[in-house]
């Protein structure tokens, strides 16, 4: 059973890394242009021709 | 004289010394239109920043100040073909986003932890019907303790927070249990840890708040969402006003008007502000303020209300403080009486949960009392009693509400009806008569042709094309004929009288039966405009006509057994034929603000649940007054800002769509009331039993909490069939 000593810590590590990168996401206002987001995907415009 | 526009009003410093502004963009049609929008601003000499918000509809930009000006910035959105309305934004839709991101930040701390816990639980559990060791549950226990307490503090705040508010003023609201049953459980859970115990309900208390933050979320996502519509709709609606500075005429948003300011208001623009007549005459249409169809005569020194239509002749006004005017003084004093009188009517939610708080506590109690007698010890029988708090927490309650608002506030957007207070779809649902105003909701709030099909077509077409060069409220209103949208030529306007030029060598003049020479019969409830080609003339009557289907939409709505009536602020000549033609029996003209006022209290002492439907500046109060009110977009301002939900489109088919949808959105609030309370009625037994295990109360809450947002989601259909 020793391997949950580092195991459980991995574990929480991985979820703490997704909660930050999800609070980081919120924070630089990547969830307030839901619909926009998807549409700005298929756009090119920001590829210098 | 060359007219400047002065958009100052909406630019705001950035960080960054350079000025910002935001506009709601009306025209946007697909994705494709990001790109296009973006582009065409940027490449405005000075523009730093242009960034399109396609949820919302609104466009940030930034620029240097020096190099541009905001007017240059609307006048690249215009050559792209969309229309960019500026606006400041309002602090209360600034305060609300935080708190959304506040709300999201606490759902996300507690959705992780949720996850987190759950992975330990189910090896705990698991671990118990075969051979865990005493220390690895241990070592679990004090893991999932490491991750909730610390969750718990962060994401249970909005519920402690609330439930602190409500105890302080000696009351309790759902908030109370909630933040009781969490800390309660938090707190045993670390005891039976400590104790070496085989349960322990971290996951449960965790999970709970997720829930309850879901809950919350949506909650908060509707009203955040009508709240931006309505800021839109609001900056499309400002209109710019002519403020005489010196002998400059500079185009300003009305919004920034001050008392004391000179503005020009030409013949068929809208006065931007309360005042005072300094020079000019004119003829104003105050139908939006009194529900009056019969036009006004003014001169020098009279008062004129903001939103008055100003016919004949161009008027130079002295702004007065708004306010000032006896008649919105009147409008405010009845105002603020009707929407007392309002905050009476409770919430669905509040009063579930005003029975239920007391319950759960005495529930929980009783448990104890009635272990403790059994003669089991203080441990067990306290276990016990928070279990039932655990279980009986409101995970389904929370969201049997919320989630079918957000699910039937989006069949209503589609149908055209945008909420103003979140409640209003309960409001809605209740309602068993309904009275509608006449001028500008039962008819359209523009003028129209009223027989275009009984004039010769030919002269018709020609005076709806000439139409298209005045601006006199009469000829846009007969331009909207005109199948050809090409002014003639040459068209010469005589201010007053009308306009005229020549059309295939023969002069044609419209306007005035003086102006034509024409002898025009007295019309009594249409305004009449003449047209004269050589020898041949018609007189073309105009008048408010009902909206299209009308008839149809007071039809369906006696169908379905609610009462209509009719009050109008116009003459009652101008009433009757209307009510006759919708066949309503009850209805009354002339009535004054107070009036309306005084039968709709009438209506509701008798237990009538009354929708108000109107739109004029007279119809505010009453409106407050309703148990529920629906404005149409054209309604005034003020009007408009407290109706509970507002209208688009020029049909009166969204006020059935609306009642249709609420009533089964109602229906839908019931039922998992319903589910929600069946659910307690079997879990809290076993609660009382002693028999629930941190798996029964997961299983619970999640199942309950499913099955309740899958029923709200029924309320998605679109109303009227459609979809």
């Amino acid at each position: 059973m020793n391997v949950l000593v580092y195991l459980v810590p991995t574990a929480l590590g991985l979820g703490l890394a997704g909660l930050f990168a999800f609070l980081w996401a919120l924070k630089s206002g990547q969830y307030s242009d839901v619909d926009g987001a998807a549409l700005r995907v298929l756009s090119d415009d920001d590829v210098e021709n | 004289m060359t007219e400047t526009l002065d958009l100052s009003h909406y630019a705001r410093p950035m960080a960054d010394g350079t000025l910002g502004m935001e506009l709601a963009v009306e025209g946007i049609a697909c994705g494709a239109c990001i790109g296009r929008i973006e582009h065409a601003v940027k490449s405005v000499p000075g523009v730093t920043e242009a960034r399109l918000n396609f949820t919302n509809r609104r466009l940030h930009v930034a620029w240097s100040p020096g190099l541009t000006k905001p007017a240059a910035i609307l006048r690249a959105l215009e050559d792209g073909g969309y229309h960019g309305h500026p606006f400041v934004p309002m602090r209360a839709e600034q305060q609300e986003a935080a708190e959304a991101r506040r709300l999201t930040r606490c759902l996300a701390v507690a959705g992780f932890a949720a996850m987190n816990i759950m992975l330990l639980s189910v090896s705990v559990w698991s671990g118990n019907v075969t051979d865990i060791t005493p220390e690895t549950r241990d070592f679990f226990h004090w893991a999932s303790a490491l991750i909730a307490l610390p969750a718990a503090a962060y994401a249970g705040r909005p519920f402690f927070a609330s439930a602190w508010r409500a105890l302080r003023s000696r009351s309790l609201n759902m908030d109370v249990p909630i933040s009781l049953g969490v800390i309660l459980a938090l707190g045993m859970s670390l005891v039976e840890t400590v104790n070496h115990a085989e349960h322990a309900y971290f996951d449960s208390a965790i999970m709970l708040l997720f829930f309850l933050l879901v809950g919350r979320a949506l909650d908060h996502a509707v009203r955040r969402k009508t709240r931006a519509v309505a800021g839109n709709l609001a900056a499309l609606k400002a209109e710019n006003a002519h403020r005489l500075d010196g002998g400059e005429i500079v185009s300003v948003p009305s919004a920034a008007l001050r008392t004391g300011d000179r503005v020009l208001v030409k013949p068929g623009e809208r006065v931007p502000a309360d005042g005072i007549v300094l020079g000019g005459r004119s003829e104003l249409d105050e139908s939006l303020i009194t529900g009056e169809t019969a036009r006004r005569a003014v001169m020098s020194g009279s008062a004129v209300y903001a939103g008055s239509m100003n016919y004949s002749g161009a008027l130079t006004l002295n702004v007065t403080a708004a306010g000032g005017a006896a008649l919105i003084d009147e409008i405010e004093k009845l105002l603020e009486k009707a929407a007392s009188a309002k905050s009476r009517a409770m919430r669905l939610a509040d009063r579930a949960s005003r029975i239920y708080a007391p319950v759960v506590h005495l529930t929980a109690a009783l448990t104890f009392a009635g272990w403790v007698i059994a003669g089991a010890g203080i441990h067990d029988a306290v276990i016990t009693a928070i279990a039932v708090l655990i279980i009986t927490c409101p995970c389904a309650l929370a969201l049997a509400i919320p989630a079918v608002q957000v699910v039937a506030s989006g069949a209503l957007f589609r149908a055209n009806v945008i909420l103003n207070a979140g409640d209003a779809i309960e409001r809605l649902a209740e309602v068993d008569t309904i009275v509608f105003d006449k001028t500008g909701t039962l008819t359209l709030p523009e003028p129209r042709v009223v027989d275009a099909a009984a004039l010769d077509p030919q002269l018709l077409q020609m005076a709806a094309r000439l139409a298209l060069s005045s601006r006199h409220p009469l000829a846009v209103a007969l331009s909207r004929e005109a199948i050809a949208r090409v002014p003639f030529d040459g068209a010469v306007e005589e201010p007053g009288q009308g306009v005229r030029t020549l059309i295939d060598g023969i002069e044609a003049r419209l306007g005035s039966p003086q102006f034509c020479d024409v002898m025009a019969p007295d019309a009594v409830h249409a305004s009449t405009i003449c047209f004269r080609h050589g020898g041949r003339f018609a007189v073309i009557p105009i008048t408010q006509k009902l909206r299209a289907d009308a008839i149809d939409v007071v039809n369906a709505l006696r169908a379905r057994m609610l009462d209509l009536h009719i009050l109008s602020g116009d003459h009652a000549d101008a009433v009757a034929p209307v009510a006759r033609v919708l066949g309503i029996a009850h209805w009354r003209g002339g009535l004054k603000p107070a009036d309306k006022i005084g039968y709709i209290e009438t209506l509701r002492g008798s237990g009538r649940r009354v929708l108000m439907v109107g739109d004029g500046l007279n119809d505010a109060p009453s409106l407050a007054a309703a148990h529920v009110s629906l404005s149409p977009i054209s309604a005034a301002d003020l009007t408009q800002a407290h109706a509970d939900a507002v209208f688009l489109g020029e049909k009166l088919a969204p006020v059935l769509d609306a009642i249709d949808a609420a009533r089964r959105a109602r229906t839908l609030m019931t039922q998992n009331l319903w589910l929600a309370a069946i659910y307690n009625a079997i879990a809290v037994p076993v609660a009382i039993a002693g028999a629930v295990t941190p798996l029964i109360a997961a299983a619970a809450m999640s199942g309950s909490s499913l099955l309740v947002t899958l029923n709200a989601l029924r309320a998605g259909r679109a109303p009227g069939g459609q979809k």
